[in-house]
């Protein structure tokens, strides 16, 4: 097959870190919601109905939403090898914690309207709460550390090798961008349930009171990151002329730890309008949550939640994984991605079938759109 | 390298691959099941085929949460366990995986919600399309995951390049169109639909025996067994075994299911039962069948098929030829060291040249990374003993298979009795069958973990068929992180599990929510429509 070399390895390379920041942040978006109306669940609903109200909000749509998630996996898996053998074993407990906690919604889901005892369904409440939080905590704290380095290094063979611990993860920096993560999610889960639940409805107030507050932590925490990272925290750069279109071996390249990340808004001053999405979303966001807008709200929610994730990736092009302990084994859009073929093979495969995807998805939501009610879950049906 | 590793990885690979197999053949089948029910609803406009239809649907909803839960697991745990491999073969095997989820995951997983929440907002055609998209999106899956599994058994359409130090992709035709990975996915599927059918069988025997829900359970009955029918005999009769004489390794798989320690004269004899005795390279109370391996394994009378001991002699050669790429290799690697700086990842030809010649055997040398950390200073006994480790264990796979065929055999005669009893013996069935039925529910789960046993064990010692070995594979990691994650997994899947088997067992036991009367009131216009009596328009 010649036809994978009408795309050259250094566009591929740039396509694929785009595609992968597509879908983070598909899954941010989709399912970001789905794990905030789990971890709300508990506080926005206080009766078996109302928490009824809020899980069926997202009973019929998480499940085609947590693909985002299963697919920026596999994509991981397939474009950027290095970065999912890396990531996953290095963040290996953290990795389990998030997996635990994401197996707990299919069943949560599911089983918690299938018995009718008020025990087996606050467990389920609470299984979901974990499902939501956990990760959406995970997550963020996962970013955080990726951003001060990871301490891994590759051997010759180019098996990677993690020396730092579990609860070295759990830094003040990570934490922080942990907090932001989870809050922001919150939000948006908020921001949903103001526009699925019926306005004025005790389950749709609470959750714009709390989502209002989680809103304003999220877009604080947002603003002491950036100040942190400005002032607290090296960023890295490669230490010499690296070509685009090596071939994928991370020890190949010198990498200096040192400088800041910020840097990168001088080299680039276009990528401002990421930070800046982020604090306008947010605050628009939770300027919707207190004055009663509904679609308005998600979308503005939708947009701090892009703009806050673009920033991160924009910040550190091309770094994707740093390495602390040993700086020229990090990770980088020139050095880690899969080959050529491989990289057109599957930048078809998404051209083909992610308009596709967003076509029926689009065509799903549109069959299920309006309210839930109170007489609609409690009617016949398959409601959870 | 630490083998409480490797052990306890495999074994994590083991129990959550098996775990996840519990549920998703039920899936496969039941999702066509279902919508090949709702199709005889949509197309004759009979209410109780729609009740048959949200019966087995609820049923299958029950068992398809824990297969997306303990899925999500199988998509993340090659990266978690087995960062060696992730990173050796990702080129490869990570794309079906992510095509899994571009083309069938998403499919199967947006329209899962609508199936059940969308029977009173979607015409009737629409909800039938939706449920067949269901359908088709978990076979789809079924086919991508099965390419990326038959690549590690059969690894086409790859070379390794010695910058990257990992395997890279040649021609994603030839790792579509993989014959070992066709042959799986017909026989999977077809093992999904036979487990769907033997629990709607099953099932609906049982409330006969009560005489509960007896026109539905018979309708359940005729459609089962029909698509049961086809299905087992598609499961033996298209099996694995027609993958087996492509390669090397598959080969020693066979001869290893087959307990054929030599080679014997075209066509070979068959070994019905006996004791494998690795150590002594002998069968203890062999009963032959002549002839019979020599047809099965290679359609031939003339075809010589190798015995385990002429296949390790083999092997023990091609460790000496990967040595010779294993050596290019390690000079390639220091020279692109010093080069890389200047800008300059050029390899110079006479090095090239002796990698690409023996570079089909370098997973060979690396057999001996078990014994020495530098396999070029392997002594002659280590590559003996490392071509030894070549032969898979022999007892379990001998068993795993025997017992596997027994039961698809019992299947198909099943399947066979129900159908010749649904299609000319007008549904009737006698008790003593419709226990059987009952009893034989977990048959084909049984048949598939030992299947999946067959494949996976029969691969061993690599987990890329003579390219990377299982030993090599794993991640760094403290034999404790393992241990927690593994303990942890048990016992979540375990809960879930339990859980997942009282709810089944509620929802059977309530039954399906029969509407008598709607279902009389549409026989009463039926017959009227068919002595051409008059309708009333309120009817």
């Amino acid at each position: 097959m010649i036809l994978h070399d009408l795309i050259s390895l250094d566009v591929l390379r740039v396509l694929w870190w785009f595609l992968l920041g597509v879908l983070l942040i598909g899954f941010a978006l989709t399912d970001g919601f789905d794990m905030g109306v789990g971890a709300l669940t508990p506080f926005v609903g206080k009766t078996d109905t109302e928490r009824r109200i809020a899980i069926n909000t997202i009973g019929p749509v998480w499940e085609g939403n947590q693909v985002w998630f299963i697919l920026g996996g596999g994509a991981i898996f397939a474009a950027w090898p290095p970065l999912y053998a890396v990531s996953f074993s290095g963040f290996y407990l953290a990795m389990f914690a998030i997996l635990a906690s994401l197996i707990l919604r299919p069943v949560g889901f599911k089983y918690r309207s299938k018995r009718d005892s008020e025990t087996w369904r606050t467990c389920w409440d609470w299984a979901l709460f974990v499902g939501g939080a956990v990760p959406a905590l995970i997550f963020g704290v996962a970013v955080g550390n990726v951003l001060q380095g990871v301490p891994f290094h590759l051997t010759d063979d180019l098996l990677s090798v993690y020396t730092g611990s579990f609860f070295g993860l759990l830094n003040p920096f990570a934490l922080l961008a942990g907090i932001v993560s989870l809050t922001m999610l919150l939000m948006h889960g908020a921001a949903w349930l103001t526009v699925k639940t019926e306005a004025g409805s005790p389950v749709a107030t609470r959750a714009r009171a709390i989502g209002s507050v989680a809103g304003f932590v999220a877009m604080a925490g947002y603003a002491l990151a950036g100040l942190w990272l400005a002032f607290g925290i090296d960023g890295y750069h490669f230490a010499a002329a690296v070509p685009a279109d090596m071939p994928s071996n991370p020890l190949l390249t010198p990498v200096d730890h040192a400088g800041s990340w910020l840097a990168a808004y001088g080299a680039r001053p276009w990528i401002i309008v990421a930070p800046v999405f982020g604090f306008v979303g947010m605050a628009m966001a939770i300027r919707g949550l207190k004055s009663g807008g509904e679609v308005s709200t998600l979308l503005w929610s939708k947009l701090g939640i892009f703009g806050v994730i673009s920033s991160v990736g924009l910040t550190m092009f091309p770094f994707i994984l740093p390495s602390s302990t040993d700086p020229k084994s990090s990770l980088t859009v020139w050095d880690s991605s899969s080959s050529q073929m491989t990289l057109f093979v599957m930048l078809v495969a998404a051209v083909i079938f992610v308009p596709i995807i967003l076509a029926y998805t689009a065509w799903v939501y549109k069959v299920l759109w309006g309210k839930v009610t109170e007489a609609e879950i409690t009617g016949e049906g398959h409601s959870y | 390298m630490d083998l409480t590793i490797v052990d306890l990885s495999r074994l994590q690979f083991a129990m959550t691959a098996l775990y996840h197999f519990l549920f998703v053949p039920l899936t496969l089948g039941l999702s066509i099941l279902v919508a090949i029910m709702e199709t005889v609803y949509v197309m004759t406009g009979r209410p109780i085929w729609r009740q048959m239809t949200k019966f087995w649907g609820t049923l299958f909803g029950i068992n398809f949460v824990l297969g997306v839960a303990t899925g999500l697991t199988m998509e993340f745990q090659f990266g978690m366990n087995w960062s060696y491999y992730s990173h050796y073969v990702g080129d490869i095997f990570g794309a079906p995986l992510a095509i899994e989820g571009l083309m069938a995951f998403f499919l199967e997983a947006t329209f899962v919600g609508l199936f059940f929440f969308g029977w009173g907002r979607l015409s009737k055609v629409a909800h039938l399309t939706v449920a067949w998209l269901v359908a088709l999106g978990s076979n789809f899956s079924a086919l991508w995951i099965l390419i990326a599994n038959g690549w590690m058994q059969h690894p086409v359409g790859a070379t390794f390049d010695p910058i990257s130090m990992r395997m890279e992709m040649t021609s994603f035709f030839d790792v579509l169109f993989n014959p070992v990975a066709q042959a799986k996915f017909v026989h999977t599927t077809s093992a999904g639909y036979v487990t769907a059918s033997a629990f709607v069988l099953g099932v609906s025997a049982w409330y006969l025996l009560r005489g509960r829900h007896v026109e539905l359970a018979r309708r359940s009955i005729a459609v089962a067994s029909a698509f049961g029918l086809a299905a087992s005999l598609s499961v033996v009769l298209l099996g694995d075994e027609s993958g087996y004489d492509v390669s090397q390794n598959q080969k020693m798989k066979m001869a290893a299911i087959e307990a054929m320690w030599e080679t014997e004269k075209a066509p070979a004899s068959f070994t019905l039962l006996g004791l494998p005795d690795q150590s002594a390279h002998e069968t203890k109370w062999a009963v032959h069948i002549p002839w019979v391996m020599g047809l099965i394994g290679t359609r031939s009378l003339n075809t010589q098929i190798p015995g385990i001991e002429q296949l390790v002699a083999e092997n023990e050669d091609r460790i000496k030829d990967g040595l010779i790429a294993y050596d290019a290799l390690m000079q390639i690697r220091a020279k692109v060291k010093t080069d890389a700086a200047k800008g300059n990842f050029a390899i110079p030809a006479d090095l090239k040249k002796q990698f690409e010649d023996h570079s089909a055997d370098l997973g060979y040398a690396f057999l001996l990374k078990k014994y020495t950390d530098d396999p070029l200073k392997a002594t002659p006994e280590q590559i003996k003993m490392a071509a030894n480790d070549t032969v898979p264990p022999v007892f379990p796979l001998f068993w795993a298979f025997r017992f596997m065929v027994a039961l698809g055999i019992s299947l198909i005669a099943l399947m066979a009795y129900f159908f010749w009893q649904s299609s000319f013996r007008g549904l009737r069935f006698p008790r003593p069958a419709l226990r059987l039925a009952v009893w034989m529910i977990p048959a084909p789960w049984l048949a598939a973990e030992l299947g999946w046993v067959v494949a996976e064990v029969g691969r061993q010692p690599w987990t890329v068929d003579g390219i990377l070995p299982t030993a090599l594979s794993v991640s760094h990691l403290s034999a404790t992180d393992l241990a927690i994650t593994l303990v942890g997994f048990v016992a979540l899947y375990s809960v879930l599990f339990i859980i997942e088997m009282g709810l089944m067992l509620k929802y059977i036991r309530k039954g399906p929510h029969e509407d008598v009367a709607e279902t009389d009131a549409w026989m009463d216009r039926h017959e009227k429509r068919l002595t051409g009596g008059v309708l009333t328009p309120a009817e």
